[in-house]
């Protein structure tokens, strides 16, 4: 099995203040991993440093995907090689169309791998295959980028950016939060609906309920800015019934 | 004192040009009577520079210093290089009045298909018989400068109840370098009549040119007045606009300005709302890079009671440009209920990008609503990053957001054509930015 993503001992600061202090994590192609840990341990700040958002200094250690170094990587040029983070907290864009904003975005990452763009009645067909799927209403595709969104839908409209781009590495930072229990399914199949073997998902959870919907192949505990622990699919329902405290106290 | 400095700005050149103009401007006793007087305005008071108070952001004595001599009237060659300049700015479906260097181009209009709803002279044509059109309400240098030196421009007047089929498009080409052009227009839209007016400001080739434009409109009683300048004049042109706007009652009046290049312009616009119950709709763009210095100087004058004003304002400043919006709004003691509004936003791309925003209230009557606000800022970074992480280039995901930023002004273009056509503009303005 290929490593798709291979973080090393990675050490990352915010404002001088060490937040990741040396965290580990290989997921290889085809994997579901959950990642679950108290608030604050650093979960959405491993998510961003993937992606690419400024503002975080990596003093120490690497991260790989696909072998090549993505920390040398512009953000653009991450989620053209294929990487995709659902955002636990997706922003407001008024005045640009989700529309315009979709098409814009699959053709630059389409561009960037030399690939041809898609035409505008083949682009319109495969955002209407995906949204029907996800419950997705076509005139909320006319707003500005998640502009007037509920909680829920905002969620959902990460959900379908990642069925519309196809990308290898998934990492869904708390896409079960605000969702109600039909949009929690309906966005869970649209997840499961994209497991390959060539595809990993990283799945940022609080909640083990998510993960009866998208079940994962291995469950990691991270606690102040490290893996503690490491496991199959019942370390979840473990945690739900014993929390956080063992790992607090290490 | 002010009259030595008037020389410096004013200076010999300047007395050259109007010798130079006087015989190309053939007309009678009465007109040559007011251009001299015009002329001579403007030889007391100099270019404006930053020592006048509505000059104080554009002083043209430091940003362009002189005047450059007149153009010449354009020769066949340049007839042909305008013609494909007007071609390649064209509107669908306008009709073209195109002025050449500042020469009415009869060959390059559409003045058949306009007879049959406009009634259409040139200014030479209408100052053989009333010197009228170069008297303004004005004190100001550049405004006397052109009344002295128009030498052409187009005269229209749309009949009472006119329901143009078709808008008409004023085109100013610029052939000639080194050269300064004079133009003032003029047009009366009668009562209940509907038409959108475009004014277009392009280049032909010529790279340094300075334009001195005035145009003087008056909307008379439930009319209906798309009126959209653009300007689109070379990198290294100067384009100074006048504009006099008188609106009667129960009219709609949507203007829109692009200002999208040009070294150094400011639009100063005066506008008068005379007549009650009328509707103004003031909008403009400002995109500036390099070093370009875009002014946009307005007076909305509410002289009676029961009218809306609204001005939305958006300038993109890149690199070393600096933008500048003046916006005054005068209620009149009498002009009660006067409801009026001024937005006015700068997005600002470098650190060293400028912005002057200059909003002022000057309030006579007591039963009324009016405010404006003004920002500055920069793009927001984790719009930004959101763009990037989904596969946007920098430019490409800033270009969305400032098309997003200038689109709040440019939806109030109603026609879709011409807003279409407006959004095109921005674009490759982004396009040109390296
Ligand atoms: N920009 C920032 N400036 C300062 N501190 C930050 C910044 N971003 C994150 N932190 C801190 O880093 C720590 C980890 O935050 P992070 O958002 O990664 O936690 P999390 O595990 O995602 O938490 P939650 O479960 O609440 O989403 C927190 O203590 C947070 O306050
Ligand atoms: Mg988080």
């Amino acid at each position: 099995m290929m490593a798709l993503l291979e973080v090393k001992d990675l050490k990352v600061r915010v404002e001088e203040r060490e937040i990741l202090h040396g965290l580990t994590l290989t997921v290889n192609e085809g994997e579901v991993h959950a990642i679950m840990g108290p608030n604050g341990s650093g979960k959405s700040t491993l998510s961003h440093v993937i992606a690419g958002k400024p503002g975080y200094e990596v003093t120490d250690g690497q991260i790989l995907f696909k072998g090549e170094d993505l920390l040398e990587m512009a953000p653009e040029e991450r989620a053209a090689k294929g990487v995709f983070l659902a955002f636990q907290y997706p922003v407001e864009i008024p005045g640009v169309a989700t529309m315009t904003f979709l098409r814009t975005a699959l053709n630059a990452q389409r561009k960037a791998r030399g690939e041809s763009e898609y035409s505008t009645p083949d682009f319109l067909k495969k955002v209407r295959e995906v949204s029907k799927s996800l419950n997705i209403p076509q005139d909320m595709l006319k707003r500005g980028v998640n502009v007037g969104f509920s909680g829920g839908e905002k969620k959902r409209n990460e959900v379908l950016q990642m069925a519309l781009f196809e990308p290898s590495l998934c990492i869904l930072d708390e896409m079960d939060s605000g969702l109600d229990i039909d949009a929690l399914r309906i966005a869970a199949d649209g997840v499961n609906a994209l497991r390959s073997p060539k595809r990993a998902m990283v799945v940022i959870t609080h909640y083990q309920r998510l993960l009866n919907y998208i079940v994962p192949d291995v469950v990691h505990v991270m606690s102040r800015g490290r893996v503690v622990k490491s496991g199959g699919k019942e370390l979840a329902l473990e945690l739900e019934a014993s929390g956080y405290a063992q790992f607090e106290a290490a | 004192m002010n009259v030595a400095v008037a020389k410096t700005g004013g200076g010999r050149a300047v007395s050259d040009l109007f010798a130079s103009a006087e015989g190309r401007l053939s007309a009678s006793p009465d007109v040559i009577a007011a251009r001299r007087e015009a002329f001579e305005s403007y030889e007391r008071l100099g270019l404006p520079h930053r020592r006048i108070e509505e000059w104080k952001y554009t002083d043209l004595r430091a940003l362009v210093g002189e005047v450059l001599p007149l153009a010449a009237a354009p020769d066949a060659a340049a007839l042909k290089r305008a013609s494909d300049a007007v071609k390649a700015h064209a509107i669908e479906g306008a009709r073209k009045l195109v002025l050449v260097d500042g020469v009415f181009a009869a060959e390059l209009s559409d003045v058949k298909a306009l007879a049959s709803e406009v009634s259409l002279m040139t200014l030479r044509e209408a100052l053989q018989k009333d010197p009228g059109v170069l008297k303004t309400v004005s004190t100001d240098a550049v405004i006397a400068l052109n009344a002295a030196l128009a030498t052409d421009g187009v005269v229209l007047s749309i009949a009472d109840g006119a329901q143009l089929s078709a808008p008409v498009q004023v085109v100013h080409v610029a052939t000639a370098a080194s050269v300064s052009v004079f133009t003032r227009s003029q047009v009366k839209v009668g009562k209940g009549a509907r038409a959108t007016i475009i004014e277009s400001f392009v280049a032909a080739g010529a790279k340094t040119y300075q334009v001195n434009d005035a145009v003087i409109i008056a909307v008379g009683d439930d009319a209906d007045v798309a009126h959209i300048r653009l300007m689109d004049d070379a990198p290294d042109a100067v384009n100074i606009t006048s504009q006099f706007v008188t609106v009667g009652a129960n009219t709609k009046l949507n203007f829109f300005n692009m200002t999208s290049g040009a070294a150094v312009s400011r639009l100063q616009g005066f506008i008068t709302l005379a007549g009650e119950g009328s509707e103004l709709s003031i909008n403009g763009v400002n995109l500036l890079q390099k070093t370009e210095h875009g002014d946009t100087t307005l007076v909305v004058d509410h002289a009676v009671p029961n009218c809306v004003s609204r001005e939305i304002f958006r300038a993109v400043i890149d690199d070393r440009a600096h933008s500048v919006f003046q916006g005054r709004i005068i209620v009149r003691p009498d002009a009660q209920k006067t409801d009026g509004k001024m937005m006015t936003r700068a997005l600002l791309l470098s650190d060293e990008a400028e912005a002057d925003n200059k909003p002022e209230l000057e309030i006579f009557a007591d039963d009324v609503s009016c405010g404006h606000g003004a920002t500055a800022g920069a793009l927001d970074d984790t719009l930004l990053f959101y763009l990037k992480a989904r596969g946007l280039p920098e430019k490409q995901a800033q270009a969305l957001l400032i098309q997003a930023f200038v689109g709040e002004a440019i939806e109030q273009i109603a026609d879709d054509g011409l807003r279409e056509h407006v959004i095109g503009m921005a674009e490759r303005w982004l396009e040109r930015r390296s």
